[in-house]
């Protein structure tokens, strides 16, 4: 984007006489900078491709004269649609100019959309063409907003064409007369002072007004020729939720990558090693001395309990059982090995995406390892059920109540689980119990 | 005892052999796949198959299909699943058409070689061992069945004699006497309305209730 000329940085200015200095500077060279003779040569060039859709419109006026009212309606009909139908090349050339010049890039808009309804033809085309707003934001650009901005920047240059022709003429005159002494009835050595005042001004004033059509015109084109600002949320939506699916996703994928490489390689060998500890445990007991039974004994014990342990790490990085057979097999798992007595109701018609099942998964499973921690609960409800598009889930345990999202990360983590496939999350817990949570997941039908 | 293994893992299939073969079990086949597993049973028709659950090509549940394929085709062999996991609703589906010469344990129990040892010959012998891990996950399913009824110690009994343990097994377990389990399993056979006109059976009966709910035939 263009940035502002120092008009407004010499008030803020004002307490630092050096930046005072320099904005004064930057005033006075304004007129002779190379920002203005960009702008200026912008305005010209604007000007020309303003003309474009103008001569298009005057055009069959000059052909054809119309008599009757019809024609009058006829030809003004075909010369706008003329013009109208030359916007969507002339927001090509208008972009190049904006960013070969200017530095300004505006966005391509979308693609008109086709109507569901549409045959393909050319006339379908045409009405989607018609219907679109992108036209009408384009035609409003290039045949009226445009056009107007750039008459403002036209009269700007104007000014300072005139200020400079004036002064430059009568400093000639003066060296004419005082200098030279060329005859005295030459009027322009008398050059008025207010006048020559006047022109200062405006010389000045004139690559500002430049400056500012150039400035509002990319402004105004960014607006109506890029992508309205609905389209472009609309397109930033989109993007972050593929995005954000992808990492979900990839995430997932990554979990059952290393759950996977556990499983064939670590916990086969482990499962081998107790085996093998047991076979010798069983079978060697009588010919070994205590010592070396005791330390076969305590090596047994010591795979097993890493068997144990490693079966509990895998098993929450990704339950096959849930690939299998889906969330309600998955989850009497779980609600299983709760140290706390889980009561646990599915009622799921139909499997849903891999992504909301294992999010669903991963909720319960942690929300029962909230309350196995924090809750003191003697008993928890695990409801999960299928509603339509919405597969809802509702933990409820008859703790102490007192949960809060704010101070505790478990909560936190379930609040983002929820999100990251667009979830709701909910959690009603007053001090002495009992504490719910509610989540509510999409998915799609 | 004729005997197919049926695992994925170089390593634990040549230690399940060596463990089985040192401990009198006759190995015929030792395959990687299931398959190769169908194609061994259909071979050499053994006694006892002992298969993982993960197996390739997908690494999901090939062994649990490959069980329940051959408990349908046949019904003499007995089968033990080992599994990383253990899951109710793979207990379930191996469960559901009769509970006898069935075991299903996590990978691990075969550490304790002797328990291990023990389960399988059970297995091989006609009764069922499933895991503890099983069990606990069978016992958690709700609302108003007829085990709800059942004490805690009951409840421990039914799980003992649904991992398929004799009375004396059950006793040396609880550390109780064995009547004081026969007082218990009456009990059972009481709540769950077992009359003793069903003879021996009631055992397997009271574990089938047991097991009810739990499978794909009751979602609730």
């Amino acid at each position: 984007m263009i940035r502002p000329y120092t008009v407004g940085s010499m008030s803020s200015g004002t307490t630092d006489t050096e930046t005072g200095a320099r904005a004064l500077r930057r005033v006075l060279a304004a007129p002779w900078a190379r920002r203005a003779w960009r702008d200026l040569g912008f305005t010209g060039l604007s000007a020309g491709l303003n003309l474009l859709p103008l001569l298009v419109m005057v055009l069959p006026w000059t052909f054809y004269t119309p008599i009757s009212l019809l024609a009058v309606l006829t030809c003004t009909f075909v010369s706008v649609g003329a013009a109208v139908a030359l916007c969507p090349w002339l927001t090509v050339l208008r972009r190049g100019c904006f960013y070969e010049l200017l530095g300004v890039r505006i966005p391509k808009p979308p693609t008109i959309e086709r109507s569901p309804d549409s045959s393909g033809g050319v006339w379908s085309a045409l009405r989607d063409r018609l219907r679109s707003p992108r036209t009408w934001r384009q035609a409003c650009y290039h045949l009226i907003v445009g056009p107007a901005v750039n008459v403002l920047g036209l009269l700007g240059a104007l000014f300072w064409g005139a200020a400079l022709t004036y002064l430059a003429t009568s400093a000639v005159f003066w060296v004419l007369v005082h200098l030279v002494g060329s005859p005295e009835h030459l009027i322009w050595a008398d050059a008025e002072p207010w006048i020559a005042l006047l022109c200062a001004i405006l010389l000045y004033l004139g690559p500002w007004i430049v400056s500012a059509a150039v400035r509002t015109d990319a402004r105004v084109a960014s607006e109506l020729l890029g992508p309205s600002r609905a389209q472009e949320l609309a397109r930033r939506v989109a993007k972050l939720t593929e995005s954000r699916a992808g990492a979900v996703d990839a995430a997932d994928v990554e979990r059952r990558r290393i759950e996977r490489d556990l499983h064939d390689g670590a916990q086969q060998r482990l499962v081998s090693l107790a085996m093998n500890l047991g076979l010798a445990r069983a079978t060697l007991a009588d010919e070994l001395s205590e010592p070396a039974r005791r330390a076969l004994q305590e090596a047994h014990e010591e795979a097993k309990e890493a068997l144990t342990e490693l079966r509990e790490l895998v098993r929450g990085l990704h339950p096959v059982v849930l690939e299998d057979r889906g969330l309600d097999a998955a989850l009497s798992g779980i609600a299983a090995r709760s140290p706390v007595p889980v009561r646990l109701t599915v009622d799921m018609p139909r499997r849903v995406s891999a992504t909301v099942e294992a999010v669903g998964y991963f909720i319960v499973s942690e929300a029962l390892a909230n309350v196995n921690r924090h809750a003191r609960a003697t008993a928890v409800q695990v409801d999960v059920r299928l509603d339509g598009p919405v597969l809802r889930i509702t933990v409820t345990d008859d703790g102490i109540g007192g949960a809060d999202a704010s101070r505790g990360t478990g909560l936190t983590g379930l609040a983002q689980r929820a999100a990251s496939v667009d979830g709701s999350f909910g959690i009603s817990s007053p001090l002495g119990g009992p504490t719910t949570i509610e989540v509510n997941l999409p998915c799609e039908p | 005892m004729r005997t197919v293994i049926a695992e994925d893992s170089v390593l634990l299939r040549a230690g399940l052999t060596k463990l089985l073969e040192a401990t009198g079990f006759e190995v015929v086949a030792a395959v990687h796949d299931a398959d190769a597993l169908l194609a061994a049973v259909e071979q050499h028709r053994p006694e006892l198959v002992i298969a993982d659950v993960r197996m390739p090509p997908s690494f999901t549940d090939e062994g649990i299909r490959a069980a329940l394929v051959i408990r349908r085709q046949w019904t003499d062999v007995a089968i033990m699943v080992l599994s990383q996991y253990v899951e109710e609703r793979y207990a379930a589906e191996l469960l559901a058409t009769r509970t006898t010469g069935i075991g299903y344990l996590l990978k691990d129990r075969v550490a304790d070689v002797e328990v291990f040892l023990e389960a399988l010959r059970r297995v091989a012998a006609g009764g069922t061992a499933l895991d503890p891990e099983v069990v606990a996950q069978l016992l958690l399913r709700r609302r108003d069945r007829p085990t709800d009824r059942l004490t805690a110690r009951e409840r421990e009994v039914l799980s003992l004699m649904a991992e398929g343990r004799s009375n004396a097994g059950i006793a040396e377990c609880l550390v109780v006497s064995e009547s004081a389990v026969a007082k218990h399993i009456n009990s059972i056979f009481t709540k769950l309305n077992l009359s003793a006109a069903e003879g021996d059976h009631r055992r397997v009966l009271a574990v089938l209730r047991f097991l009810e709910g739990t499978g794909a035939a009751d979602r609730s």
